[in-house]
């Protein structure tokens, strides 16, 4: 008797499935794969034809995201001998290390900014949702369609007038201004997002607490917020993700104090001719944080994403 | 411990009447059952008195202490809830350490009440368990431990054996019983299962349609019903309604049903127009020779005692008789009723005629 599941997949369905997925994985994970290969390779690699996929590594690319440089005379190069392995990089160039570059200013930026934002959206749209989930407010759905359509246009429809509102408030190139400005696009997010998850924990719990003793906020404090997390981190990724990323407004706005790491890392271009592997170096350290960010909340993200679909 | 009472309580949602003005007394001591059918109004009740509605308006006395506006933790009230709500992040010591933990008491003494507690109801050996993993039985004594671990003046219970299976709720309910029989504290239970409501209650409020029906002990409810809706709900099967007509004078004790007179408990007060004679099955009684015959449309049997069908000339009805004599469908036996157990009600108000039989009863009204 063979035996046959109508739930479980058979033997063919499961390999097709896997297929499937190491294909779509194959396809995706490419343009990554190439960003961080360019990053180790020399600039000639970088930019050679038909592309080189084995190569000698160099850190090149990261040397150059680091510093600034200047081209000196063989005879200032012959007193001066290379004292670290970087500057050695350099010497071939007939390079010297002058300083830091900008890189880490502007990431530590992309730090403050994307970090705080997330914070604040979460912590606003967590208290926000509760007030939509839990109390009788007049109007409720108004104003959460209200929430909801400042994300009906794309953001950057706005830029001018924001721009000149910054001006006036002199919130322009200030690490708050980018916080609150990330805020405000994330908040409908989070509200809605979040608001969803809040509704669906049982208001028992609260009342329980409120009866163990509690007051209202403690009982929010101590019996929602914990069986919030799993909310509360997938829409914390999703919010860091856009302030993470985000470009047109950092490019509009920010320029010597507050730039964030996106709207510098095109620049290394001009600074030494097409210098592709400090950029793809740029790009793969900036990508990190997020990365680990996502793999640590990984197992919230999923079940986020699948809350709700079963009723416990 | 304390004593309970609801006087004029009217609960209002928008447009929505939840509760009409509804007052009864709930002694010190009492295992008190709020019955009714869903949405009739007694979880909310039960929710007011527990500080998570306030009342539209009327007073709540606990103890001679008015709370009616009092947040739930300044109650000293107690709550076990139909879902239980354990704190699904908790294991179960920190559930039920958990009222103790707000009020600030030291750690040593919070472990020494755990402890008891679990031993009184026998979960010494799961405290340490999450509560994701537990069965219905055992949540719902982690549930009744974290409201008995604090000793509150009074518990309120919200359906607390529904979410259980129909076995293991007979035991509960006995475990229940027998844990508030130890206690002795004041508790108020809801729920809209009448056999569990005579079953453990030393009182019951009937509630319908945001109205408090009567109230009073079980066996008073059973027999003495102030209200065609409480004949009807409580008992299985429930009280037989024989329409009739006519016209009574206060003092009668003989009413005519299709032409046959039969005994009644004395009227209190006249009546005229549409009327109804309500007896229970149990009180129905066949026998070879009667003038008021009736047909037997269907026969139950039930081991001891069997439920017949009978259509009579006043309506059907419901007969419950020993299970020794057989009557088979089609038979067309006499029927007749012990007169003193009778209940007339007027048809379209459904209330019940004041008469020998429910005097002082529905004086509570």
């Amino acid at each position: 008797m063979s035996s046959f599941s109508i739930t479980e997949p058979s033997g063919r369905s499961k390999w097709f499935a896997g297929t499937l997925v190491v294909l779509y994985a194959l396809i995706t994970m490419v343009p990554l794969v190439w960003i961080m290969l360019t990053g180790f390779k020399s600039p000639a690699d970088a930019i050679s034809y038909p592309p080189k996929v084995v190569f000698d590594p160099t850190l090149e690319g990261y040397v150059n995201l680091f510093t600034t440089r200047t081209r000196q005379t063989q005879d200032f190069l012959a007193e001066n001998p290379p004292v670290t392995w970087a500057d050695e990089i350099v010497r071939q160039y007939d390079m010297v290390i002058v300083g830091p570059s900008k890189f880490g200013e502007r990431f530590m930026n992309s730090v403050i900014i994307g970090f705080g934002s997330t914070f604040l959206s979460v912590f606003l749209g967590t208290l926000a949702a509760y007030a939509f989930s839990r109390f009788k407010i007049p109007l409720a759905d108004d104003l959460l369609f209200f929430i909801l359509s400042t994300r009906m246009m794309p953001p950057i429809a706005v830029a001018i007038p924001i721009f000149l509102m910054y001006r006036q408030l002199g919130l322009s190139d200030t690490h708050l201004g980018m916080i609150l400005l990330y805020t405000a696009v994330n908040i409908s997010l989070a509200v809605w997002l979040l608001k969803g998850f809040i509704d669906e924990i049982p208001r028992e719990y609260e009342e329980a607490a409120l009866i163990d003793g509690y007051t209202r906020f403690q009982a929010f404090y101590k019996v929602v917020l914990p069986q919030a997390a799993t909310g509360i981190a997938s829409t914390a990724i999703f919010c860091l993700i856009f302030a993470w990323n985000e470009y047109a407004f950092a490019v509009l706005l920010t320029s010597a104090t507050a730039q964030t790491a996106p709207p510098f890392i095109p620049t290394i271009i001009g600074i030494g001719g097409l210098d592709w592997p400090a950029v793809a170096a740029g790009a793969t350290i900036f990508l990190l944080p997020v990365m680990v960010f996502t793999i640590l909340l990984r197992k919230h993200l999923l079940r986020g994403i699948t809350f709700g679909a079963v009723r416990k | 411990m304390a004593e309970i009472v609801i006087r004029n309580v009217r609960k209002e949602f928008g447009d929505f009447v939840a509760v009409r003005e509804s007052s009864f007394t709930i002694e010190d001591g009492e295992f008190f059952m709020l019955l009714g059918p869903s949405g009739c109004g007694k979880t909310t009740t039960l929710r007011m008195i527990a500080g998570l509605e306030l009342p539209t308006s009327g007073e709540i006395y606990l103890d001679g202490e008015e709370i009616s506006q009092r947040p739930p933790s300044q109650r000293d009230i107690a709550f076990v809830f139909q879902m239980f709500a354990l704190y699904p992040h908790l294991n179960v010591r920190k559930n039920i350490s958990y009222p103790l933990v707000s009020q600030g008491m030291p750690r040593a003494q919070v472990r020494e009440k755990v402890a008891e507690v679990a031993r009184i109801l026998g979960i010494e050996d799961i405290l340490n368990r999450p509560v994701g993993g537990l069965s219905g039985g055992d949540r719902q004594r982690v549930a009744l431990g974290r409201a008995i671990v604090r000793e509150p003046k009074a518990f309120m219970m919200d359906e607390p054996l529904g979410a259980l299976d129909a076995e293991f709720r007979e035991h509960m309910a006995e475990e229940l019983r027998a844990l508030h029989d130890r206690m002795g504290a004041t508790t108020v239970y809801v729920t809209h299962d009448q056999l569990e409501a005579m079953q453990m209650g030393d009182k019951i409020v009937v509630m319908n349609n945001a109205v408090v029906e009567q109230f009073g002990p079980p066996q008073e409810i059973y027999d003495k019903p102030a209200t065609m809706f409480v004949a009807d709900f409580i008992g299985s099967p429930p009280m037989n309604f024989l329409d009739f007509s006519g016209k009574l004078a206060p003092g009668a004790s003989r009413v005519k049903l299709n032409g046959q007179a039969f005994d009644v408990p004395a009227l209190r007060e006249g009546a005229q127009g549409d009327l109804v004679f309500g007896v229970r099955p149990e009180h129905v009684r066949l026998s070879d020779d009667g003038a008021y015959r009736g047909k037997v449309l269907a026969t139950e049997y039930l081991g001891t005692t069997q439920i017949l069908t009978i259509e009579t000339p006043n309506g059907v009805l419901k007969a419950r008789t020993g299970a020794e004599k057989p009557v088979r469908v089609g038979d067309t036996p006499a029927l007749s009723f012990v007169g003193e157990t009778v209940s007339l009600f007027e048809r379209n108000s459904g209330r019940a005629l004041r008469s020998a039989l429910n005097e002082g009863v529905l004086a509570d009204g």
